[in-house]
C-alpha cells in the first residue's frame, strides 16, 4: 500500500516527466520549439485515436438502440473497423466537381481540421498537462471555434452544388445562433472564478468539502449553465437532434456532399474533434477538469479522470443521437432565441445572486427557484399557439 | 524585427493585396479574412491577448461571414469588370496616399515612437484581461453603457426591419 501511495503521484506526472526527460537531451535554444511539437503530436495522436474509437462505439451503440449488431466483421467485436474505414477512405478516388473552385475546395477541409485541433491548446488534460496556459484561454477557445464557420462556408460555396450551399447556409445560421448561448452559458463560470485562464478555473474546482468536490455543476446556476452549454455544444457540432446542416433525407450530406475519399474523412474527423474539444471545455468549466469526483479517489492519475468524463459525455451524445428526432429549421431557431438566450441571460443574474447571498439552505432554495421558474416560463413560451396531440400514422394506404 | 514578425507581416500584406486584386468577390473576402487573422496574430505577438482574440472572434468569425453572405445575396458569380476611366484610378491613389501620410504622421509623432528614437526604454504595458475589465467597468463604464444601449437599439431595429415584410404578407 505504501508502495502504491509512493508511485501514484509519479504515475500522475509520467507524461510531464517523460517530456522533460526527452527535452533535456536537446540544446536550450531548441527546447521551446521541441516542447511545442511534442505537445501537438501527443494531442493529435491521443484525440485522433479517440476519434477512431468513438466512430466504432457510436456505430455499436446506435446499432444496439436500433436492434441490430453494428460492425462485427473486422477483428474481434469489429475492433479493427476504424482501421478498415481509414484504408478505404485513403484508397478511394478523390473526386472534385468540374465546376468547383479548386483552391478553396482543397483548403476548406484543411482549415476545418486545423481550427478544430487548435482549441486543445488551452484544455488542461491533466495536472500540469496543458500546452499553453494563456490568461485569456477561454476567449482563445471560442475565437478559434469561430474559424470553423468560415471553413464550412468555404466547403459549401466552392463545391458549386445546391445541396452544399444549402447545407452551408443552414450550418452557418445554426453555428452563429448557438455560439451566443454557448459563450453566455460559460460566462457564469468566469464570473465565479474571476479568471479567463482554464488552469485557474480547474484549480478552483479541485478542492473538497468532506468527500464532495467543489465542481461548478453542483450549484443551481452551474447545473443550468452546464445543461445549456451542452445543448449549445450539440448544436455547434452539428450533431443530432441538431443535424439539419447534413440532413441526409433533405440535402444529402449538406456542405460536404461534393467531397469524397480522404477529404470526406477529414470533415468527419474535424466534426468529431470539434465535439471532443467543446465537451472538454464543458468538463473544464463545469465538471472540475481533471479533478477526481470524490476526495478518496484523488490518487487515480488526473488524465484518466479527464478521459473518463469525456467518454461519459460521448456516451450521452450517442444516446441522444439514437433517441431524439431531428428538429425543423424554425424549431431550431425558436429554441435558440426564445429559450436558450433568455435562459442564459437569466442565469447570469442567478450567479450574481448566489455570489452575494450568505451560504446556506436559503441560498440554495432561492437560486433553485430562480432556475426552475424561468425554465418553465420560457419553455411555455415555446409551446404557445401550438397544439400537441397524439399523431397516428397510417402506412400503405 | 524577428522571423515570426516577418512571416506575419508578409501574410497580412499578401492577404490585403490579394483582397484588392482578386477578381472573384468571395475570394477577396477570404483573402481579407486571412489579413484579419494576420493582424490578430500581430496583436498576440505584442502581448495583447484580449485584443488579438477579439479580433479573430469579431472580424474572422462574424464580419467575414457577414461580408460573404452579403456578396452571395447580391452578386452574380461573374468576375467584375475593371473600371474604364483613369480618373477613378487617380482618385483612388490620391486617397490611399493621403491615408498613408496621416497614419505615418500619427505613428511617428506618438509617444512610443519618440521613446524608441530617443533610446529610452519603453515601459512594458503587460496588460491582462483583468486590467481591461477593471478599466471598462470603472473608468469607462458610462461609454460602455452607452455603447450597449446603442447596439441594443441597432439590434432591435434590425429585427423590426426583418419582421416588417411578414406583417405585410398577412
Amino acid at each position: 500500500m505504501t508502495c502504491l501511495a509512493l508511485w501514484m503521484p509519479q504515475l500522475d506526472q509520467i507524461f510531464v516527466t517523460a517530456s522533460h526527460w526527452l527535452l533535456s537531451y536537446l540544446p536550450a535554444a531548441l527546447q521551446p520549439l521541441a516542447s511545442a511539437i511534442l505537445s501537438v503530436a501527443a494531442i493529435i495522436v491521443a484525440f485522433a485515436t479517440l476519434f477512431a474509437l468513438t466512430t466504432l462505439l457510436e456505430r455499436k451503440g446506435l446499432g444496439r438502440m436500433q436492434n441490430r449488431y453494428g460492425p462485427n466483421r473486422v477483428g474481434p467485436c469489429g475492433l479493427f473497423q476504424p482501421l478498415a474505414d481509414g484504408v478505404k477512405s485513403l484508397t478511394k478516388e478523390d473526386i472534385v466537381p468540374i465546376r468547383a473552385d479548386r483552391a478553396v475546395h482543397f483548403m476548406a477541409p484543411v482549415l476545418l481540421v486545423a481550427a478544430s485541433f487548435m482549441g486543445y491548446a488551452v484544455l488542461p488534460i491533466g495536472r500540469n498537462m496543458i500546452m499553453v496556459d494563456m490568461n485569456a484561454g477561454v476567449l482563445f477557445f471560442f475565437a478559434v471555434g469561430s474559424l470553423m464557420e468560415l471553413a464550412v462556408f468555404m466547403a459549401g460555396w466552392s463545391s458549386r452544388s445546391k445541396y452544399s450551399l444549402l447545407g452551408a447556409m443552414r450550418a452557418i445560421a445554426q453555428m452563429i445562433s448557438y455560439e451566443v448561448p454557448l459563450v453566455l452559458a460559460s460566462i457564469v463560470v468566469l464570473m465565479q472564478a474571476g479568471s479567463l485562464s482554464t488552469v485557474s478555473i480547474v484549480n478552483m474546482q479541485a478542492s473538497y468539502s468532506g468527500i464532495w468536490p467543489h465542481w461548478f455543476v453542483f450549484t443551481p446556476w452551474g447545473f443550468a449553465g452546464f445543461v445549456l452549454f451542452m445543448i449549445a455544444a450539440t448544436a455547434e457540432s452539428n450533431r443530432s437532434p441538431f443535424d439539419l446542416p447534413e440532413g441526409e433525407s433533405e440535402i444529402i450530406a449538406g456542405y460536404y456532399t461534393e467531397y469524397s475519399g480522404f477529404k470526406f474523412a477529414l470533415f468527419f474527423l474535424g466534426e468529431y474533434i470539434g465535439m471532443f474539444a467543446t465537451s472538454g471545455m464543458a468538463i473544464t468549466l463545469f465538471l472540475g477538469g481533471w479533478s477526481a469526483p470524490f476526495s478518496f479517489l484523488a490518487w487515480v492519475p488526473s488524465y484518466l479522470w479527464f478521459f473518463a468524463k469525456l467518454l461519459t459525455i460521448i456516451a450521452i451524445f450517442i444516446w441522444v443521437r439514437g433517441t431524439l428526432p431531428r428538429l425543423r429549421m424554425d424549431q431550431l431557431m425558436n429554441l435558440a432565441w426564445q429559450f436558450m438566450l433568455p435562459m442564459t441571460l437569466f442565469n447570469l443574474i442567478i450567479a450574481g445572486v448566489w455570489h452575494f447571498m450568505p451560504g446556506g439552505l436559503l441560498r440554495w432554495l432561492v437560486c433553485s427557484t430562480m432556475v426552475v421558474v424561468p425554465c418553465i416560463l420560457f419553455g411555455g413560451g415555446l409551446k404557445r399557439k401550438k397544439k400537441f396531440q397524439i399523431r397516428t400514422y397510417h402506412f400503405s394506404q | 524585427m524577428t522571423a515570426s514578425f516577418m512571416i506575419l507581416a508578409v501574410l497580412t500584406v499578401a492577404g490585403t493585396v490579394s483582397a484588392m486584386g482578386l477578381r472573384n468577390a468571395v475570394h477577396c473576402v477570404l483573402a481579407l479574412a486571412l489579413s484579419f487573422a494576420g493582424i490578430a496574430m500581430l496583436y498576440l505577438q505584442l502581448g495583447a491577448q484580449f485584443v488579438g482574440f477579439t479580433q479573430i472572434l469579431v472580424y474572422v468569425g462574424a464580419v467575414a461571414i457577414l461580408a460573404v453572405f452579403a456578396i452571395m445575396m447580391t452578386h452574380n458569380d461573374k468576375p467584375m469588370a475593371l473600371p474604364d476611366s483613369h480618373a477613378a484610378w487617380v482618385a483612388g491613389c490620391v486617397v490611399a496616399v493621403a491615408v498613408f501620410a496621416v497614419l505615418t504622421r500619427a505613428i511617428v509623432s506618438s509617444t512610443t515612437a519618440v521613446q524608441i528614437q530617443t533610446q529610452t526604454v519603453a515601459p512594458q504595458p503587460g496588460v491582462t484581461v483583468q486590467q481591461i475589465g477593471d478599466a471598462l467597468l470603472h473608468r469607462f463604464v458610462v461609454p460602455l453603457e452607452i455603447m450597449g444601449v446603442l447596439l441594443t437599439a441597432a439590434l432591435i431595429g434590425a429585427v423590426v426591419i426583418a419582421m416588417d415584410r411578414r406583417e405585410e404578407m398577412k
